[in-house]
């Protein structure tokens, strides 16, 4: 079953992304070098950025269509997005950031939910803290706890190891395969590492200079291995 | 020796008034043309610039005479604001709040700009992922961040306030108990033979609430720095 549906368009600077895959649950990796537009993919996904042509669907629903005129808001489109850099709010605690998506969307708080989140990601020892006060493995930690408590329907990540050194990609690793295996979340993973993804993706698709060249299984990471670095 | 007489607390009185209603009428329009020159691009945005900084350049005379011809009773925004809302500023302490809130206002806008500018827009976009819309992005994100410069604006433009002297005297007058703020009963005083004491006590008040007001803005900031990037 497919989940999510891509087929875009966009010319930026000299750079011309024309992609389309679709994904499925599970994990489904974007890898490619960096500069191949895999960033403005998952921007135009989460509604960030705006596709010239094409469409974009989740669970058959579209999200943007540019024949038909549709393009649903980032905030409406329930797509959990955690950043290369996490984006944490610098002026709320770490509970205030978790809890900011139930709040902006008006839910009564859920205690249970909570807690298992906090748990899954090891955050109760970070909860009363500011995120200047948080190493770069708590904080990512943290923007995907966020992420999951807004309820996504999907969960993009983007690079969400690039700024961390090896021994805090150790550290978060195990929790996003925990993830995956889980949440029951479907993901949608952006990185240039084939290390990191053989850990954790299901399905990959390989991107270059803004297009697709492969789509496929794990495998598609090793014979791109050695091209990659 | 601080031994005031009433018609010196009135003007202490009225001097506080004007600036706090000056200063907070200003206030959303100074959030309003800050976030539009820091985030938008539109045609005659150098005039709204240069019109929002003109009263720190102009003669405060020169300010207070256009209010005059403006606001007026028989000015045309002032005619028209009193038939249709019954609201007058000639030669009341509407008209010198009025005068004030213009006075003061660049100093209230350039902080505030500055702020909106410096702000990391990333954030805003993480907000609008968890689901905020952009109203909410706004109260919750970008004004919070923007909190140091709002409250550097806000007590730049309540000092203005508190001392502004030349507009509000040429468009209201200097009328004991409606406009004669603190800086009015000091000329008033120093004008007429044995006010030399009674002046003296204002410019010891005026000396103290500026300090007064020094003082809260540099606790304030401190307090916002504070919640915004831990002790």
């Amino acid at each position: 079953m497919n989940v999510l549906a891509v087929d875009v368009e966009k010319k930026l600077g000299a750079l011309k992304i024309s992609v389309r895959f679709n994904a499925a649950s599970g994990v489904t990796a974007l890898f490619g070098s960096s500069g191949a537009g895999k960033t403005s993919v998952v921007n135009m996904i989460a509604g960030l950025l705006t596709p010239d042509r094409g469409s974009i669907a989740l669970d058959d629903i579209a999200l943007f269509d540019a024949a038909a005129a549709i393009n649903v808001p980032p905030h409406q489109r329930r797509i959990g997005y955690v950043f290369q850099e996490g984006r944490l709010f610098p002026h709320l605690s770490v509970r205030q950031n978790l809890d900011y998506g139930r709040r902006m969307s008006r839910r009564t708080p859920d205690a249970d939910e909570f807690e298992r989140i906090v748990a899954l990601l090891d955050l109760g020892a970070l909860i009363d803290r500011r995120p200047r006060m948080l190493s770069g493995g708590e904080r990512q930690r943290v923007a995907v706890g966020r992420a999951l408590l807004t309820r996504p329907r999907l969960l993009l990540l983007d690079e969400p190891l690039a700024s961390l050194d090896a021994a805090h990609k150790r550290e978060i690793l195990p929790f996003l395969v925990r993830l995956r295996d889980d949440a029951g979340v479907p993901m949608v993973y952006v990185s240039h590492t084939p290390a990191e993804l053989r850990r954790i993706a299901t399905d990959v698709v390989r991107i270059e200079a803004g297009r697709v060249l492969a789509q496929g299984g794990v495998e598609l990471l090793d014979e791109d291995a050695e091209a990659i670095g | 020796m601080l031994n005031l007489s009433p018609a010196e607390w009135t003007a202490i009185e009225l001097s506080l008034r004007i600036a706090v209603v000056a200063t907070a009428c200003a206030l959303p329009f100074g959030v309003a043309i800050g976030w539009l020159l820091a985030r938008k691009n539109f045609w005659g945005k150098t005039v709204l610039d240069g019109l929002v900084h003109l009263p720190l350049v102009l003669p405060p005379v020169v300010t207070g005479y256009l209010l005059l011809i403006s606001f007026g009773r028989k000015g045309p925004i002032g005619a028209f604001l009193d038939r249709y809302f019954g609201i007058v500023f000639s030669f009341r302490w509407t008209g010198a709040a009025l005068a004030c809130a213009v006075m003061g206002f660049p100093l209230l806008v350039r902080p505030i700009r500055l702020a909106l500018e410096a702000i990391d827009r990333r954030l805003e976009d993480a907000a609008a992922t968890l689901g905020a819309n952009p109203p909410l992005v706004f109260l919750t994100v970008t004004l919070p961040l923007a909190l140091p410069g709002l409250i550097v604006g806000v007590v730049l433009c309540f000092a203005r306030a508190l001392g502004e002297f030349g507009a509000t005297i040429t468009f209201v007058s200097n009328i004991p108990g409606e406009t004669q703020t603190i800086s009015a009963a000091i000329y008033t005083f120093i004008q007429v033979p044995g006010g030399d004491a009674a002046a003296a006590r204002l410019v010891l008040i005026a000396i103290v609430l500026a300090l007064a007001a020094l003082i809260a803005s540099e606790w304030l900031a401190r307090r916002a720095a504070i919640r915004f990037h831990g002790e």
